[in-house]
């Protein structure tokens, strides 16, 4: 497995290097020279521009300039920002980078777990007009055009109904003299939820091995809920806690209506797939044991559902990512979406160019980590080796 | 086949198209016809493509009925989806205390807004973008100020423009750029599929690892940079989707499907009857993909049609006039947050890419019901 695993590592890096060199090559193609804005200032003597040019290496092959380029890049030197000049490109994604990964976890992490919990009971009842609804709702999740769907959220729920905010990361009144940061405090809070994410996890595992089913299903529902408390009451105490609801106020909604529209297709695709394993015939072996019936669903059908649902990761990764980018625009959360796009805008290409090849390693690992995942669910592979 | 082949015992001797007593195409055109009926059945048991291809239907009328009127009833000064310019005029109530706004403007205002003697109780006509629906005809100004009269079923945008008539045009615009995608992609991808799968080995290996790599590439944000490089018009816009499409996720699904075609039996017999790579995989391989290609044609336009109408939201294109581009103006103009008031601005662009993307993706799970049987309902 870990050989696999290391496999996979390298496999990405190679697709990563020439990932980015294609970027470069982009930059490049566009009509026009972006390197004449630097150097082809009538102002500066011949001399001076050579130095430039030699300088920014700009004299070399096209093919020693993109390999330049790739080996900055893996050096995270991303040059710097035309529109905020003084910052380079790295100071600013590694500021907006956390909030971003949160966005795009977490509402792909919501949405799988509601698409697989409703789409295994939508093939469970085929045929009925619950299912009819569903389906019907599915699709227009799925179809629907997400940047108006985004507005008319941000309107019924931040306008009209004034449940959230109407975009930004904070609310400055709250946070003026605050001892804290929010970029320290987000990370704090992101922290402190994979340390309780990984203690739910052990508390599975634990209870998986220990030697009576029915000791283990009680450690289960009693830690998992225990540590969720934990978590909630230590925020609660802290002295920081109104910062802290300010923080998730404003992530509530752009989080929400993400995963409103992901969790569409993962239904349908978990529906689709639970048929086709409902057809096999250990379903019927299942049935004729007389196991009960959410027995066979929860843990005959559905466990060999999720296969095909895992490798769709895959490809919703560039929906979820895309979708992600539209969110941050739309509600003004200063994550790396919003800055490519303002990027773009203004048109200042170093940025824009760092910022797609930082959203490509994202892409890359999310791609990375469902292979992995996929070959940890599938015993075929698993036990190969 | 006794009906196919209405012909008398083979002789000896005699050359197989001889003993045929019509001609071998006409024959063919039967068997489409026939399997193509078989097909439609199926397909018409499933209300939901049905649905589809009825949505279709009626955007399909939209798309024509555009250039039918504004050569005919639609004045292009007023009606263009661009230029057009028609600001209709509003009676307001001149008070002292404005209780409804929408009737009725206080005396400071209408001072400054026309003359300064206007007294209260008097009517003041004041133009009006945007202007809300009616059926009715309504007096108004064109770009010139000249005094015209025009109806605006669906109102007009914050630029005086009549929303029905962007509507229609936009209709249009986006089966344009469905088409070209669909078609790139169909084309690419059954291409790349069959031969990968024919040849196998480096070709395979290559072919297939650079889908992968687009595969991976997020797609909206990579077209959000290229835009800001190059300029992007719809043909090209089109052509980028088929490209991406057709190198990336649809080569490897179809890929998957012809290499179940490139084992079967009547392809080894094709080749022993000394038939070349060419003919093998454009007579035999491609016409056995070919049902599956079309089913993901559905879904390259439903993708399209989506990327473009986000594009243009962003402001990002250069092409006149698009559903995304009407949820841009409604938008920049600030009626972001205007929900329920200003509805004709925001709610028909959205609620028709919205409604378009969904019929192709119904008619694309109906077909892909009719194409792979495993799905059908026991």
């Amino acid at each position: 497995m870990l050989k696999y695993v290391g496999k996979r590592l390298i496999q990405g890096l190679l697709l990563l290097a020439l990932f980015l060199a294609l970027l470069y090559l982009l930059l490049e193609a566009q009509p026009g020279d972006i390197t004449q804005q630097l150097i082809a200032n009538p102002q500066l003597p011949p001399e001076a521009q050579t130095m430039l040019r030699e300088r920014l290496g700009l004299d070399q092959p096209l093919l020693g300039r993109t390999f330049n380029y790739v080996v900055n890049f893996f050096q995270g030197d991303l040059g710097l920002s035309f529109t905020q000049y003084p910052n380079t490109v790295g100071q600013l994604i590694l500021e907006r980078l956390p909030r971003t990964i949160t966005l795009f976890l977490t509402a792909t992490l919501l949405s799988y777990y509601l698409g697989f919990s409703l789409g295994k009971i939508m093939a469970w009842k085929r045929g009925r007009s619950f299912e009819t609804a569903l389906t019907l709702g599915g699709v227009a999740g799925y179809t629907v055009f997400y940047p108006w769907f985004a507005i008319l959220m941000l309107w019924l729920f931040g306008f009209a109904l004034n449940w959230f905010p109407l975009g930004k990361f904070i609310d400055v009144q709250e946070w003026t003299g605050a001892a804290v940061t929010a970029n320290q405090l987000f990370i704090q809070l992101l922290v402190t939820a994979f340390i309780a994410s990984f203690a739910v996890l052990a508390i599975h595992i634990v209870s998986r091995r220990l030697s009576s089913e029915d000791l283990g299903g009680r450690v289960r529902s009693i830690g998992t809920p225990l540590v969720i408390v934990a978590y909630v009451l230590f925020w609660w105490f802290n002295p920081n806690r109104v910062l802290v609801g300010d923080l998730l106020h404003h992530t509530a909604l752009p989080v929400i209506t993400l995963s409103m529209v992901n969790f569409a297709g993962v239904m349908l695709l978990t529906r689709s797939s639970m048929l086709e394993t409902l057809r096999e015939d250990y379903i019927l072996t299942a049935r004729a044991k007389g196991l009960s019936e959410r027995s066979i669903r929860d843990d005959h059908a559905a466990r060999n559902a999720l296969l095909p649902v895992v490798t769709s990761l895959v490809l919703a990764l560039s929906f979820v990512i895309g979708g992600g980018i539209l969110t941050e625009g739309i509600f003004s959360w200063p994550g790396l979406g919003q800055m490519l796009l303002n990027a773009t805008l203004l048109e200042d290409l170093p940025l824009a160019t760092g910022t797609l090849g930082i959203i490509g390693i994202l892409a890359l690992t999310g791609h990375i980590i469902a292979d992995v995942v996929y070959m940890y669910l599938d015993p075929r592979i698993r036990t190969s080796q | 086949m006794a009906d196919i082949l209405t012909a008398p015992p083979v002789q000896p001797g005699e050359a197989p198209e001889s003993i045929l007593q019509e001609p071998l195409w006409k024959i063919r055109l039967r068997l489409t016809r026939r399997s193509i009926a078989a097909n439609w059945k199926l397909f018409v048991s499933h209300k939901i493509g049905l649905i589809g291809l009825g949505v279709i239907g009626v955007f399909a009328v939209m798309a024509i009925s555009h250039p039918i009127l504004m050569s005919t009833v639609w004045d292009p000064a007023v009606y263009h989806p661009v230029t057009g310019y028609h600001a209709v005029k509003v009676d307001k109530l001149v008070v002292d205390v404005v209780n409804d706004p929408t009737t009725e403007v206080d005396l400071t205002t209408a001072q400054i807004q026309s003359n300064p003697f206007i007294e209260v109780g008097d009517t003041l006509s004041i133009p009006q973008q945007p202007a809300p629906p009616s059926l009715g005809v309504r007096a108004g100004i064109d770009r010139n100020g000249v005094e015209v009269s025009a109806s605006h079923i669906l109102g007009t945008d914050p630029l005086g423009r009549d929303v029905l008539s962007q509507l229609l045009y936009s209709t249009r615009a986006a089966f344009f750029l469905g088409m070209i995608a669909a078609v790139v992609t169909v084309f690419i991808a059954t291409a790349i599929g069959s031969i990968s799968a024919y040849f196998g080995g480096w070709i395979d290996t290559v072919l297939m690892r650079f889908a992968d790599l687009i595969l991976l590439v997020p797609l909206l944000p990579v077209l959000i940079v290229v835009s800001a490089l190059f300029q992007i018009s719809l043909p090209l816009l089109g052509l980028l989707i088929g490209l991406l499409g057709g190198f990336g996720g649809t080569a490897i699904i179809l890929k998957s499907q012809a290499l179940q075609v490139s084992v079967k039996p009547f392809i080894d017999a094709a080749r022993i009857a000394g038939g070349g790579h060419a003919h093998l995989i454009f007579r035999h391989i491609v016409p056995n993909v070919l049902p599956l290609s079309f089913l993901y044609m559905m879904f390259t336009v439903t993708d399209a049609i989506a990327l473009e109408a986000t594009l243009s939201f962003l402001g990002l294109l250069s092409i006149p006039m698009s559903w995304g581009i009407m949820i841009n103006v409604a938008q920049s103009q600030g009626y972001f947050l205007s929900g329920t008031d200003y509805w004709w601005l925001l709610i028909p662009a959205g609620l028709a890419v919205s409604l378009l993307a969904a019929s192709f993706f119904l008619v694309g799970r109906a077909m892909d019901e009719v194409v792979n049987p495993r799905l059908r309902q026991r």
